[in-house]
């Protein structure tokens, strides 16, 4: 039986990305609809009234938003390959994590890049602590998710984007030597088969973000 | 699970803890509720919360899990018998979940947003935003409800803890404040909806007294006219 399956995004979406891991790890066709943030698509505003976002996810006809109800709507729907875990405990760990990631690990990143000079090392010594904070989480595993990829890596997706785009805006946050195990972990990531095929190129992306801060913040 | 110790560390004005009452009562878990003092937080809840150091924390053979939807969650998954708290169907958890982020991230950031607004027209404007916000939830509640009692359904469950939590910080606003942001007429399912939520077996004998936490709310506030938002989370 053919299956609707489209998922609304952008490339440069780190949040879109999350999910096409996903699809791509429990092989799941999908059609991509490509959205143009600066000019979003009827069906799109349509289709998330509410946040106006991507990604949003359509299933038979029913939209979903928000990248991490996706992710656990489509872990539900198609059983195989679970990207959560198990068990009821490990699932409010993996939950509680991705908050942490969402919730106070990209707002404070986001904090040392609109820092004033006075503000920017305060900013930078929270974002520090709270990637230590993630860091220690990973406890000797390989991923977050054990022997491979899990719910928490794909929400961790935002910490390699990190890595990878850092320097397009002159800062090295995520600093190999402040945060070797981090920075291991993030290259066992990007050397994942279905993060690789969904990942952007490197130089598409760097070129990408340091333009869009240079909009928003004036040339550096 | 017959026989787990299951400890609950909250307090008594805490919304989000209040969650974790009304959802071990649906499923009728026995627990121990831990009231902490948030000015001298306990051993306890600092070990199990190293992160946030915020209640409510769950404890449930010996392991500690935080943030309330979390917790709601593992609830559910932990005691998987009838009456469920999450929808059964995919589709219907998500927008569950959809729902929920929106009540903590938007809704309850304005209401936070009501306690810290200064001058008339500041408040008029934080007040104007908490009502936009019900006016979207009514709509959600109608399409969540399909013309039932609750959102869930016939009985409570998710999102009916998730907003429900917050009626008693709501009329605390309305009354600070002077105003109506509940309204009859234009949020006539929210309303009804409200009435039943406070009878409902699980949540009437846990609920604060509204009254005593206006009295709560008038006294931190006026202690520290400048905090923004007393919820602790």
């Amino acid at each position: 039986m053919a299956e609707e399956v489209k998922l609304f995004g952008s490339w440069a979406s780190p949040y879109t990305s999350r999910v096409k891991v996903v699809l791509k790890l429990k092989g799941i066709e999908y059609e991509n609809v490509e959205e143009d943030l600066s000019n979003k698509s009827p069906l799109l505003l349509k289709y998330n009234p509410i946040h106006k976002k991507v990604p949003v996810f359509l299933h038979h006809g029913k939209p979903i938003a928000e990248s991490l109800i996706i992710i656990e709507y489509i872990d539900e729907t198609w059983k195989h390959n679970p990207i959560l875990p198990i068990d009821p405990y490990d699932r409010a760990m993996a939950r509680f994590w991705a908050k942490f990631i969402d919730e106070k690990i990209q707002p404070a990143v986001w904090k040392t890049l609109l820092a004033g000079e006075n503000e920017r090392e305060a900013a930078i010594e929270e974002a520090h602590q709270l990637l230590k904070t993630l860091e220690r989480e990973l406890n000797g595993k390989k991923f977050f998710g054990g022997e491979s990829l899990g719910f928490l890596d794909v929400a961790g997706n935002v910490v390699v984007w990190l890595e990878v785009s850092q320097e397009a805006l002159g800062m090295n946050l995520l600093d190999k030597e402040k945060f070797p195990i981090l920075h291991e972990w993030c290259q066992r990531v990007l050397d994942d088969d279905a993060f690789k095929q969904v990942m952007p190129p490197k130089e598409k992306l760097l070129a990408f973000t340091r333009a869009r801060f240079e909009a928003f913040l004036g040339p550096k | 699970m017959a026989g787990s110790e299951v400890k609950v560390l909250g307090t008594w004005a805490s919304p989000f803890a209040l969650r974790v009452h009304i959802a071990l009562g649906i499923k009728s878990v026995k627990y121990e509720w831990v009231e902490e003092n948030l000015e001298a937080k306990s051993q306890l809840l600092l070990e199990s919360n190293p992160i946030n150091k915020q209640v409510p924390v769950l404890i449930h053979h010996h392991k500690p899990i935080c943030e309330s939807l979390a917790i709601l969650q593992y609830i559910d998954e932990a005691w998987p018998s009838a009456p469920s708290i999450l929808p059964s169907d995919p589709h219907h958890r998500a927008v569950a979940r959809f729902w929920a982020a929106y009540i903590d991230h938007k809704l309850f950031t304005w209401l936070k947003g009501v306690a810290s607004a200064e001058g008339a027209e500041g408040k008029k404007v934080a007040l104007d935003q908490v009502r936009e916000g019900l006016v979207v939830v009514e709509a959600a509640f109608w399409k969540c409800s399909k013309g039932r009692d609750f959102f869930s359904g016939a009985g409570i469950g998710y999102l009916d803890i998730v907003l429900g939590c917050f009626l008693g910080w709501l009329y605390v606003a309305e009354k600070r404040n002077d105003v109506k942001l509940l309204d009859e007429e234009k949020m006539p399912g929210l309303a009804a909806w409200a009435i039943k939520f406070c009878q409902h077996g699980a949540v009437k004998d846990v609920m604060p007294d509204k009254d005593e936490l206006l009295d709560y709310a008038n006294m931190v506030f006026q202690a520290m006219p400048k905090l923004n938002g007393q919820c602790p989370s």
